[in-house]
C-alpha cells in the first residue's frame, strides 16, 4: 500500500484549502447507547460469564467478602472502588452478584478509553463502559450517568479518577461517586480491591498479567447525610474504603475497632516520599510454598 | 399482596391429591372424602430494611434494659452467644440473620472500646459446628476475625473448668452454665426463633447448660407434662427453663436478649410447589413437581440427601426485638403465632403427616429412625395450642422411608441406643431409669462430643423423651413406606401404602374415623378449639 497511488490509496488534502475539523464522535461525544440494547447485553453477558469470568479467576483468584450484604440493597447503586490496575474493572464486574452484574455500567475515563472509535466500541461492549470526565464535573458525563442510574442501571466508578501511580490511593474526587449519589439519591457501596497491582500494574515494562491472588471486599452502603456536602461525603466514602482495606490487612474486628477510634490507616499511604512509600506497600503474595526450609 | 391466613380444607371429590413429604422424596396421596387438610398461612412480607430494623431494636430495647450502646464500656467482659446449626431449617441463604445481628452488635462494641469479647456457639449437648457451618452462620468476616485468635468458641457441656454452678431452683433444679458467659459483665444472646418454644430463658438456661442442669427438664416426666412445648403456659419444659432463667438473672448474670423471627419462605423457586396449595399449582409447578419426583425416584438416596442438604432457604427477617429476656420473648412468641397459627375446630381420630429429610439434629447429616420419631411425634405432634390435633387414643400416620441408617460421626450413641436400648424397651420412663446414666457418662461418647462432631451420649434419650407426650397420648403410630425392621424396633407399625395404614388404623379408631393431614412445609401451629 505504501507505493500505491490514488485512487488506490486515500487522497491527500490540498495544502491551500482549510481542513474542516473531523466530526467528533469519540471521547465524551461517543454514542454508546447501542451497548445497552438487548442483543448486545445478551452477548456481553455470555462473554462476561463464560470468558471474562473464568479468565479473571485464572489470573487473579479472588477472595470475595461482604457480597452477601448486597442481598438487602435495593438496586440501582453506585459501586465506588479504589483503582490500581486495568484488571479492577473486569474483576469487580465478575464478582458482583448476578442481580447486579448484567445491569451495571462502568464509568471510564473519556480521554483514555474513548479516544479511538475501536477502543470505545471495545470497552462499551466488553464492560458496558460509558465515557466520564474524570478531572471535573462535566455536565454531559454527569447527566448520562445520572440518567442511567435513574433508569435502573448500577454504576461502577473509581473516584480516584485513574489508576494509582505508586500503589497507594489518590484522593477520592468529589466530582465522582459523591456527586452522583447526592444528585440521584442512590446509595454508594464502598468496595476495596486488593492485589491487582501485582497482577497488572500501571506502567512498567510488563504488558502481560502475572498470576497472583486478589481480594474484593464490599462494604455497607452509604448515603449522604442531611446537609452533607459532596466533598465531605467523598471523604467518608474514602474512609469506608480504607476500613475495608484495613479489614484485608488485619481482620474485620480489629478494623472496626480502629475505625471506631479514628485510627484507620489512610489509603494514601505514609506522608513520606521515594522508596519509603514503596517500602510500606504490601509485598506480593507468594505463589507457592517457600522453597527454603525453615531452620 | 397481603399474605393469606392458614386454611383448613375439607376434602371432596374435586380436591386434587395432597402432597406428602417422604424423606428425600415427595408423593401425592388421595385422601378420603371428608378428611381435613391444614394449610399454613402464607409467608409474611419481609422487613424492607432488615439492617435498619436490627439497629432500631438494639437502640430501643424492650423491658428493663438500656440501649445496647449504653450497656457497653471499655474494660468490660462481653460474651456474645448464638444459636447453633439446628436453626433455622433448612439453613438460610446468606447472609444468615445471626451474621446481620452480630456484625451490628460487634460494631457497637468496637465503638464503645470493648476489647474483651468472646463469641460462644450455644450448643448445649448438640454436636460442634464445623468451620463451614460457622462461616455460614456468622459470615467470613466474623469467623476470620475471631476464630484464629481462639475467641470464637463452642460451648462444651463437659468441660469442668468452664462451667459454673449458680445454685438450685426452688424445685431443686441445678443451674450450671458456661463459666465465661456467667462471669461476663454482659451476655448478648442472638436467637433465631423458628418455633414458639425457641428463645426466652431457654436460650441461656439450656443452650449454655451442662448435663447436670439439663436433666432436670429433659426427662420423660417433664415432657409428658408439656402440652405442648409450643404453648408456654401449658409447658412444663418452659416452666423449668423460666425458673432456671430467673435464678440466672438473680445471680447477677445480665443478659441482653435479641430474638428474630423469620417468615416461612422455606424453599427456593425451583421447589415453590412445595409451599403452594395443590389446586393452585401452575403449569410450571406441575412440571417442576413431575421432573423433581421422576428425578428423585431415579437418584440414589445418598445423592438425593446431598442435593437436599445443599438447599438454602430464602427465609427473610420479619421481626427483631431486643432487651430483657421475658419482655422480648412475649413479643417474639406473638410474632411467631402471627406467621404460623391456624385455627382448627376439634380433634381428629387420625393425624397424617409427611416428614421431610431434615430435622434440627441432622443438618448436613442422616435422618436416622430416632430422629424420624422425634420429628413426627416430638415436633410435628406438638405443633398445637389448646389440645392435640389428634384425640387421646387416636392414631398418627407418618410418611417417611425411616431407613436403618445412622451417621457414625454425628450420632454414635444413637446407634447403640437403637441396637441395645430400644430392643429391650420403648418405654421412656423405663429407658430413663435403666440406661440414661450409663450413656450420659460414657467416656467414649464424652470424648467424641468434646473433640469430634458428635452429639452427646445422652442425646438419643432426649430425642425419645420428646416423643413421650405423643406415646402417652396415642393409641398407635403407623409409618408408611418405612423400613419394617426399623419401624418395629421403635414399637410402631409399618405400612406399605397410605390405604393400608388407614385400614390398620381402623382397628384402633373404628371403620369411619375422622382424618386430618398436617400439610408441611411450611411450618404451622394448630390452635385447636
Amino acid at each position: 500500500m505504501k507505493h500505491a497511488r490514488f485512487p488506490f490509496r486515500a487522497p491527500t488534502w490540498p495544502a491551500g484549502l482549510p481542513r474542516p475539523a473531523p466530526e467528533r464522535r469519540v471521547g465524551l461525544e461517543y454514542d454508546h447507547e447501542w451497548s445497552r440494547r438487548y442483543p448486545v447485553r445478551l452477548a456481553r453477558a455470555i462473554v462476561l460469564d463464560n470468558v471474562t469470568r473464568p479468565a479473571a479467576r485464572l489470573i487473579a483468584p479472588a477472595t470475595v467478602r461482604g457480597a452477601e450484604h448486597l442481598r438487602h440493597v435495593a438496586s440501582p447503586v453506585i459501586f465506588a472502588a479504589n483503582h490500581a490496575s486495568h484488571l479492577d474493572t473486569p474483576l469487580l464486574l465478575t464478582t458482583l452478584p448476578v442481580r447486579f452484574r448484567h445491569r451495571t455500567v462502568v464509568a471510564a475515563a473519556a480521554d483514555h478509553f474513548f479516544d479511538r472509535r475501536w477502543k470505545a466500541a471495545m470497552w462499551s461492549f466488553g464492560v458496558a463502559a460509558i465515557p466520564f470526565e474524570r478531572a471535573r464535573v462535566n455536565r454531559r458525563s454527569a447527566d448520562v450517568a445520572a440518567e442511567l442510574l435513574g433508569s435502573g442501571w448500577n454504576l461502577v466508578i473509581f473516584p480516584e479518577g485513574g489508576r494509582s501511580p505508586d500503589g497507594w490511593a489518590q484522593p477520592f474526587r468529589p466530582a465522582s461517586a459523591a456527586y452522583l449519589a447526592r444528585r440521584t439519591g442512590r446509595p454508594v457501596v464502598p468496595v476495596h480491591v486488593n492485589g491487582t497491582r501485582h497482577v497488572l500494574p500501571k506502567g512498567g515494562e510488563r504488558r502481560l498479567p502475572r498470576r497472583s491472588p486478589v481480594s474484593v471486599v464490599f462494604g455497607t452502603p452509604l448515603t449522604p447525610d442531611e446537609g452533607e456536602d459532596v466533598r465531605r461525603f467523598a471523604g467518608r466514602i474514602e474512609t469506608a474504603v480504607a476500613v475495608l482495606a484495613d479489614e484485608v490487612a488485619s481482620d474485620w474486628w480489629d478494623a472496626r475497632r480502629r475505625a471506631a477510634r479514628g485510627g484507620t490507616p489512610s489509603l494514601r499511604g505514609p506522608e513520606t516520599t521515594g522508596w519509603r512509600r514503596s517500602w510500606a506497600l504490601d509485598p506480593r503474595p507468594k505463589a507457592g510454598p517457600d522453597p527454603w526450609p525453615s531452620i | 399482596m397481603t399474605p393469606r391466613p392458614g386454611l383448613v380444607l375439607e376434602v371432596d371429590g374435586s380436591t386434587p391429591p395432597t402432597l406428602f413429604w417422604h424423606g428425600e422424596r415427595f408423593v401425592l396421596e388421595k385422601l378420603p372424602e371428608g378428611s381435613r387438610v391444614v394449610y399454613a398461612p402464607e409467608p409474611l412480607v419481609p422487613l424492607e430494611d432488615p439492617v435498619g430494623a436490627i439497629r432500631h431494636a438494639l437502640l430501643h430495647p424492650l423491658g428493663d434494659r438500656d440501649p445496647l450502646p449504653a450497656m457497653l464500656r471499655p474494660g468490660m467482659r462481653l460474651t456474645v452467644c448464638f444459636d447453633d446449626v439446628s436453626l433455622p431449617l433448612p439453613p438460610m441463604q446468606a447472609p444468615d440473620v445471626r451474621q446481620l445481628v452480630m456484625e451490628q452488635v460487634l460494631d457497637m462494641a468496637a465503638e464503645a472500646g470493648v476489647d474483651d469479647v468472646v463469641l460462644v456457639a450455644a450448643l448445649a449437648l448438640h454436636r460442634r459446628m464445623t468451620e463451614a457451618e460457622l462461616r455460614h452462620a456468622l459470615g467470613d468476616r466474623i469467623y476470620e476475625a475471631f476464630a484464629p485468635n481462639g475467641l470464637l468458641t463452642q460451648h462444651d457441656a463437659e468441660d469442668p473448668d468452664n462451667l459454673v454452678h449458680l445454685g438450685t431452683t426452688d424445685k431443686g433444679e441445678d443451674v450450671e452454665i458456661n463459666k465465661r458467659a456467667a462471669t461476663s459483665d454482659l451476655i448478648v444472646y442472638v436467637n433465631i426463633n423458628l418455633v414458639a418454644m425457641d428463645g426466652g430463658h431457654k436460650s441461656v438456661a439450656t443452650g449454655l447448660a451442662s448435663y447436670r442442669s439439663l436433666r432436670h427438664h429433659h426427662n420423660p416426666k417433664t415432657m409428658v407434662h408439656s402440652r405442648s412445648f409450643m404453648d408456654a403456659p401449658s409447658s412444663e419444659l418452659h416452666s423449668s427453663n423460666w425458673r432456671m432463667g430467673r435464678l440466672i438473672a438473680d445471680s447477677g448474670v445480665k443478659v441482653f436478649q435479641i430474638e428474630t423471627t423469620l417468615n416461612t419462605d422455606t424453599f427456593p423457586r425451583q421447589f415453590g410447589f412445595l409451599q403452594r396449595r395443590e389446586w393452585e399449582w401452575s403449569v410450571r409447578d406441575r412440571a417442576m413437581y413431575a421432573a423433581a419426583a421422576a428425578a428423585l425416584d431415579r437418584t440414589p438416596p445418598r445423592v438425593a440427601r446431598q442435593v437436599f442438604h445443599s438447599i438454602r432457604a430464602p427465609h427473610a427477617l420479619v421481626s427483631v426485638q431486643a432487651g430483657e429476656v421475658e419482655a422480648v420473648h412475649a413479643v417474639t412468641t406473638a410474632n411467631i403465632w402471627k406467621q404460623q397459627g391456624v385455627e382448627v375446630d376439634g380433634q381428629t381420630d387420625i393425624l397424617t403427616m409427611g416428614l421431610p429429610y431434615i430435622s434440627p439434629y441432622n443438618v448436613n447429616s442422616i435422618m436416622n429412625p430416632i430422629l424420624v420419631a422425634c420429628l413426627g411425634l416430638g415436633y410435628f405432634f406438638n405443633l398445637y395450642r389448646g389440645q392435640p390435633l389428634v384425640r387421646r387414643g387416636g392414631v398418627v400416620i407418618l410418611h417417611h422411608p425411616t431407613s436403618w441408617e445412622f451417621h457414625p460421626g454425628h450420632h454414635p450413641s444413637y446407634i447403640d441406643f437403637f441396637e441395645e436400648v430400644l430392643s429391650d424397651t420403648t418405654d421412656p420412663v423405663e429407658i430413663s431409669k435403666t440406661y440414661e446414666e450409663s450413656f450420659a457418662t460414657d467416656p467414649w461418647y464424652v470424648h467424641l462430643y468434646r473433640t469430634g462432631h458428635a452429639y452427646h451420649g445422652v442425646h438419643p434419650f432426649y430425642m425419645w423423651y420428646w416423643c413421650a407426650h405423643a406415646l402417652d397420648h396415642l393409641g398407635r403410630v403407623i409409618v408408611v413406606g418405612g423400613d419394617p425392621a426399623a419401624v418395629r424396633r421403635m414399637g410402631f407399625s409399618p405400612a406399605t401404602r397410605l390405604a393400608d395404614a388407614l385400614e390398620m388404623a381402623s382397628d384402633v379408631v373404628g371403620r369411619s374415623p375422622s382424618l386430618t393431614h398436617l400439610h408441611t412445609p411450611p411450618l404451622l401451629m394448630a390452635d385447636v378449639r
